[in-house]
This record gives structure tokens, C-alpha cells and sequence, in this order.
């Protein structure tokens, strides 16, 4: 089909007359993952957006004012100065709000959003009854286009998207201070005003920078998808900025080669589209916290934690006498597990040669399942032991689920609670003496088996 | 468990100058003071505790002694100098509510931000001043945690993580707020040899605390607080049952806390 090796040709940047235009919306996508990434860690997406939103009537002013002192009105310095001063304007009014009346932060940028952006709309259509004055142009920064950019607008979008890279590079060090606890920059002496005026001057730069391309509707998911996807993957920052650039650009370029192809569809629309086609992916495969890592992780957590339980019941069963067997009739009535989960979970056992059949449907721990009985039935009972003496403080520290409790305690308490344990059950105590008894009364295994 | 009061206690003295004064300290919100007329010689190498009940100003007087939230009047000193000249001197250690704890770093890229100041603007963080953090994790018993998400630590090992943060900055004078709160027995007991340890350094420890029980083993200066300070001395001379009833008025729960406090302080 033709459309899709025009499609193909784009995105390859075969195509020489949309190999700039896709250049120039990655490297925009790259820098606005870079700077949204800060943007989302600070907490101030809406600001982004108010940002966005407020950049309208700035540039129709801007129109309005250049077609009333002659000009054709289209000149893209002028506009985009009108879209800056607007930004700068919007993002004075929310804190002038926030300082002078109780409303808090939300409802600030509601305001300015909604008031900033009516205003433009209302600017947009008296300036469509002009005549003569062309405002097709203006439209345009509404939802992007990357069809009606020419040569000079590229340059100006990628010399913006190179310095703001530049600049979150530069103070990335300062922005992650700020972003992670801005009480304590104030005590180091950084003046964090100054910062985070910095870091929303880069956020207004790439968003004026970005009007034509993706538009002023849809520049926040720009800003904030990228990260967002990215969180996925990582929970370092550093890759966290890595990935979350690599995406925007990856999204950037996919999604203006598609629009460069489909003129029609706005091209903020389809490289957002991208973008949340990035989303969902990592949503789905992201390997610090996708969905399919979760639910793999769920249910080997789920696996592992039978297996516990089976190796420990058929030890605590048998502690006395650890060569005899149990029936599988005894291992069921003593939790509340299926008959599914005791079945896998005994294949899975044998299969690792921790237990073995003695007769159908008995089964005993081997030599190698009895050491890891032994194992595993500590770490419970120091977690035990652990939840008795520190009661008031303790659950929050609880986890049931890793290997060892010295994975989890300090090495210090863990010996603390072995020499309390080993204070009140001197060595030689049963079978094992490493093994602290279990505090509470562990039901007879050989009244179960009998009845 | 050392007893941090019957050892070389600190006083002051006109020869030795404080190593904090507060000087008609007041915060105000909307017109109504949250703490007034704050005046505080704190002695050099003290281990100090900021006692009073809840809603008496205690982090407030911290944050606004380091210039977090504004104040309505009065000036601070650090060694006889405006506090603004000597920040660098001084390391907070904030609550530990006070951050997002799901933020993207693990504990020893938390604990390099104390080092952050010294760098300065733009550099990027060196690797002595990766050491500098490990010693600083090492200090506090977490040397293993390096690498781990700041999320998958326990409460007390985030709030040792806010100690070694500060640690790092290889400060003088340290601020903290409220380090004791909600922590496990170990990292409380790692925290009490930490304030030993910086105290032995000649550092000065401005803590502020909120178990009764615990403040004269683990202090030896006290300051009793209740919008205004009741009383401010070394904790043998201070920590009365008058006094802790002139901070805690009426509130009796507190009061018997308080009152069960001083019994046991005078048995010992």
C-alpha cells in the first residue's frame, strides 16, 4: 500500500522534505521528557498545564497588536514572545492567588487556566472576523500541526529543545534536591524560589516552543506522559530521566512522521497517541512495576509462600520424630488451603527433592527439605518473636516474605532476638538447637493424623 | 546506656560564647503567635532537647530559627555570628513526614545531598563525595542499605537515612525535628550513641523530643517550651515537676506522663 511505505519513509527519515520536521518533534519530545520528568517529581503537572493554556491570549494579542501596526501578523518571533509573555503572565497570577487569597494551589490554576484560556478563545474569534488578516495560522497552535511549519520554525523549536536539554542537564543536580525535599535545600542555603522559577521557565520555553508542533491543548501530556511511562521502568532517577527523554523523542518521531503522512488528523493529537502508545506499553511490560511483572512476581510471591507453609507444616508435624511421614489428609486439615494449592504444592516440593512419598498420599521431608525446613521455620519464628517484643512498632517492619529476616532487621536486632530466644530455651533444647521454639502452641500432629 | 547527665555537663559561661542565640524570636500566622519572644543561649557541645506539649511551636522555632518559614521578628547567632553568614555550619534533619518517600532515589543518592552545598552550583557529585555519604550511611549502621529504593526502607531506617543526610554535610550545629518519633528500639539506641558520638565531637545537638520518659537519659540540656520558653537550663537544674507543670498546664494525661518522668529521674 502506498500509504503505509509514505508512512514507513517518513519515520525512516527517507524523505527528505519531513526528515527536519521529525528531527525537530524528537528532539522536542526528548527535551520535554527531560524537563517533565522534574516537572512530575515536583508535583506541578496543573502548573504545566495553566502554563499551556495561558500562552493563548498572549499570542493573539500578539496578532492582534502586529496586524494593527501593519504587519501580516504571522511573523513567529512576535507570536511566540506574545505565547512567552502570556505563560509568564498565567504563572504570575496563580502565585499572586496563592499569596493573597486563602484558595490553595489547585483552585488557583483552575481559575487562571479557565480565565486565561476563555480570554484567548474569545481574542481567536474576533481576530477571524478581521478581514483580511489571515488567522488560519493561529489555529494551528491550538492542537499543532507539523504540515505548516517552515524552515525557520524548525530551527527556532530545535534551538529551544537543545537549550532547555542544555539547562535541565545543567541543574540537574539542583532540581533533584528540589524536587525530593525542598525544606531541607532551604536549610543548605539553596534559594529554592529562584529554582523552581527556574524549572517553570523551562517548562514555559518548551511548551512555547512546542505550541506548533503538538499544540497548546495537548503540550502537558507531552510533558508528563514520558515520565509517567517511564516510572515503569525505574525507580532511579537518573535512568528515570534516561528512559523518559528516549520515550518523548520516541514519540516525538513516530507521531510527527505519521502526521507529516495524515495531514488532516492534528498532529498534537497523533504524537500524544504515540505517546500514550509508549504509556500503556510500559504499563503493561515495565520491568520495575508493569502489570505482567506484577502479576509474575504476585504469583511466584504466592508459590513461594505455599511452599513455606507445606515444608513448614509437614516440619512442625513431625519436629519430635522428623523421619516419619504425614498423611495428605492431616496436611489439609491443618491450614486453610485448597486441595489445588496443597497438590501443587507438594508436586512442586518433590520435584525439588525437599520431600518425598513414603506410601500414596504420604510424604515425608528429605535430608536437603529438612535443613530448609529448619531454615524457614526459624525465619517465622523470629518474626514471631520479633512482632511479640515489638509490638507497637513492629508491623510496619514485618515482612513475611523475605528470604531471611536479616534481609529486613538490622543484624543487630535479629541477634537480639536469637539471644532472647536462646535465653529462654537453652541449647539442646529438641531436636535442632539454632531453632527457637514457636511462641505460641503448635497443634499436635499426632492427634490430627489419628482422627 | 551511658547517662548523657552526669558526665562533663555544659554550661554556659561569659568565657565560652553559645553556640546558638535566639534573640526575641516571634512567628505569627494571620496575627496570632505561634511562639513569641524567644531568647536562647544555647551552650556549645550540648545535647539539647526542645520539649513541650503538642501545638507548643517546637518545629516552628526550629524552622523559623533556620529561616524555612519567615518570622515576624527577632535574629538568630551561630557563634556569635548572623546565622545567614554560617548556615553552611548548621544541618537539619527534617520530620520524617516531610518528604514523598516513593521519590525515584535510593538511600545513599538521599544521604549525597547532604553534600550537595559544598559542591556548589552546577557541579556534578564527585565520587569523595560518594565516600563521604558511605561513611556517613556506615555512621548510622546502614552501610548494607546503600542501593535500596528509599520506599523499601523501614521508618527507622528512612529517619537514620535524614540523620546521615546530615552527617554528610560535616556540620556543626544540628537541628532536628522530632528524630525519635515512631522509630524501632534498634534505630532509637543507634540514634542515642549517634548524639554521644557528636557530642564527643564538640557538636552541638538541638533535638527536638517528645517522650518525657527518655528526655534526662538522653540530653543534658533541656528547653521547655510552650509558645514561649518556660524554662531553659542544664536538665539536672530544669527538669522539675514544677517546671514540666508550668509547660504542660492542665493537660493531665500529660501531666501524670510527666509527673511518672520526674519520679523515676529522682529514683535514679
Amino acid at each position: 500500500m502506498e500509504s503505509s511505505e509514505a508512512i514507513w519513509r517518513t519515520v525512516l527519515l527517507l524523505d527528505y522534505n519531513t526528515r527536519l520536521v521529525v528531527l525537530a518533534t524528537a528532539l522536542l519530545g526528548l527535551a520535554s521528557g527531560l524537563i517533565g520528568t522534574f516537572l512530575l517529581l515536583r508535583k506541578r503537572s496543573l502548573m504545566g498545564d495553566t502554563l499551556a493554556h495561558a500562552t493563548l491570549p498572549g499570542l493573539s494579542l500578539a496578532f492582534l497588536l502586529f496586524v494593527t501596526f501593519g504587519g501580516s501578523g504571522k511573523s513567529l518571533p512576535v507570536l511566540l514572545l506574545g505565547a512567552l509573555a502570556g505563560g509568564g503572565l498565567g504563572a504570575l497570577g496563580v502565585l499572586w492567588i496563592r499569596k493573597y487569597t486563602r484558595l490553595k494551589d489547585d483552585a488557583a490554576m483552575g481559575i487562571v487556566l479557565s480565565v486565561f484560556f476563555s480570554a484567548g478563545v474569545v481574542l481567536l474569534s474576533m481576530i477571524q472576523k478581521i478581514p483580511g488578516a489571515s488567522a488560519a495560522g493561529l489555529e494551528s497552535f491550538l492542537y499543532g500541526s507539523v504540515a505548516s511549519m517552515v524552515l525557520t520554525d524548525l530551527y527556532v523549536l530545535m534551538g529551544a529543545a537543545i537549550f532547555a536539554t542544555a539547562l535541565a542537564l545543567l541543574c540537574h543536580k539542583e532540581f533533584r534536591l528540589l524536587c525530593f525535599d525542598e525544606h531541607f535545600a532551604l536549610s543548605q542555603g539553596w534559594p529554592v524560589r529562584r529554582l523552581d522559577a527556574a524549572l517553570l521557565g523551562i517548562v514555559t520555553l518548551i511548551t512555547v516552543a512546542g505550541l506548533q508542533a503538538v499544540g497548546l491543548i495537548l503540550m502537558i501530556a507531552f510533558l508528563i506522559i514520558p515520565a509517567a511511562a517511564a516510572r515503569f521502568w525505574t525507580d532511579r532517577l537518573d535512568l528515570l530521566l534516561l528512559i523518559s527523554a528516549l520515550l518523548g523523542a520516541v514519540s516525538g518521531w513516530l507521531g510527527a512522521g505519521l502526521s507529516a503522512v495524515l495531514p488532516k488528523a492534528p498532529a498534537g493529537a497523533v504524537i500524544i497517541l504515540c505517546a500514550t502508545a509508549c504509556f500503556i506499553l510500559s504499563l503493561l511490560v515495565g520491568r520495575q512495576s508493569g502489570l505482567i511483572w506484577r502479576v509474575y512476581r504476585q504469583t511466584q510471591l504466592k508459590r513461594q509462600t505455599t511452599h513455606q507453609h507445606l515444608l513448614r507444616a509437614i516440619f512442625e508435624m513431625t519436629e519430635s520424630r522428623p523421619e516419619s511421614a504425614v498423611t495428605q489428609g492431616a496436611l489439609a486439615a491443618r491450614r486453610s488451603w485448597t486441595r489445588r494449592e496443597l497438590c501443587r504444592g507438594i508436586r512442586r516440593a518433590c520435584k525439588r527433592g525437599f520431600i518425598e512419598a513414603t506410601a500414596s498420599e504420604e510424604w515425608k521431608l528429605t535430608p536437603l527439605g529438612i535443613v530448609e525446613a529448619i531454615r524457614l521455620t526459624r525465619n517465622h519464628r523470629l518474626w514471631e518473636h520479633y512482632l511479640l517484643e515489638y509490638a507497637d512498632i513492629a508491623p510496619a517492619h514485618v515482612d513475611h516474605n523475605a528470604d531471611t529476616i536479616e534481609h529486613v532487621l538490622d543484624p543487630g536486632l535479629v541477634r537480639r532476638l536469637e539471644a532472647r530466644i536462646g535465653k529462654l530455651y537453652p541449647k539442646g533444647h529438641g531436636m535442632t538447637p539454632d531453632l527457637p521454639p514457636s511462641p505460641h502452641q503448635i497443634a499436635q500432629s499426632s492427634e490430627r493424623s489419628s482422627s | 546506656m551511658s547517662n548523657a547527665t552526669q558526665d562533663h555537663r555544659a554550661r554556659p559561661s561569659a568565657s565560652t560564647p553559645s553556640a546558638i542565640s535566639i534573640r526575641d524570636l516571634t512567628v505569627a500566622y494571620q496575627q496570632k503567635p505561634v511562639i513569641w519572644d524567644i531568647d536562647l543561649e544555647l551552650p556549645k557541645g550540648a545535647l539539647i532537647a526542645v520539649v513541650g506539649p503538642n501545638g507548643a511551636g517546637k518545629s516552628t522555632l526550629l524552622k523559623s530559627a533556620l529561616e524555612l518559614i519567615p518570622r515576624t521578628a527577632g535574629e538568630v547567632l551561630v557563634d556569635g555570628a548572623p546565622f545567614r553568614k554560617q548556615r553552611h555550619r548548621v544541618a537539619y534533619v527534617p520530620q520524617r513526614e516531610s518528604v514523598d518517600w516513593d521519590f525515584p532515589v535510593n538511600a545513599l543518592e538521599v544521604v549525597t545531598m547532604g553534600t550537595y552545598r559544598r559542591l556548589g552550583w552546577f557541579r556534578p557529585v564527585t565520587r569523595a563525595c560518594r565516600e563521604r555519604a558511605r561513611n556517613a550511611l556506615a555512621q548510622v549502621g546502614l552501610a548494607d542499605y546503600a542501593t535500596r529504593q528509599i520506599s523499601k526502607l523501614s521508618g527507622g531506617q528512612q529517619q537514620r537515612v535524614f540523620l546521615a543526610r546530615a552527617l554528610a554535610q560535616d556540620a556543626d550545629i544540628y537541628f532536628m525535628d522530632e528524630p525519635f518519633a515512631a522509630v524501632d528500639a534498634s534505630t532509637e539506641q543507634a540514634i542515642v550513641e549517634l548524639l554521644h558520638t557528636l557530642r564527643s565531637a564538640g557538636k552541638t545537638c538541638l533535638v527536638v523530643h517528645h517522650d518525657l520518659a527518655t528526655v534526662p537519659r538522653y540530653f543534658n540540656w533541656l528547653v521547655l517550651l510552650n509558645m514561649r520558653v518556660v524554662k531553659s537550663g542544664p536538665m539536672d537544674e530544669t527538669f522539675t515537676a514544677e517546671n514540666l507543670r508550668k509547660t504542660y498546664g492542665g493537660k493531665l494525661s500529660l501531666m501524670s506522663d510527666a509527673i511518672s518522668a520526674f519520679s523515676q529521674q529522682a529514683k535514679s
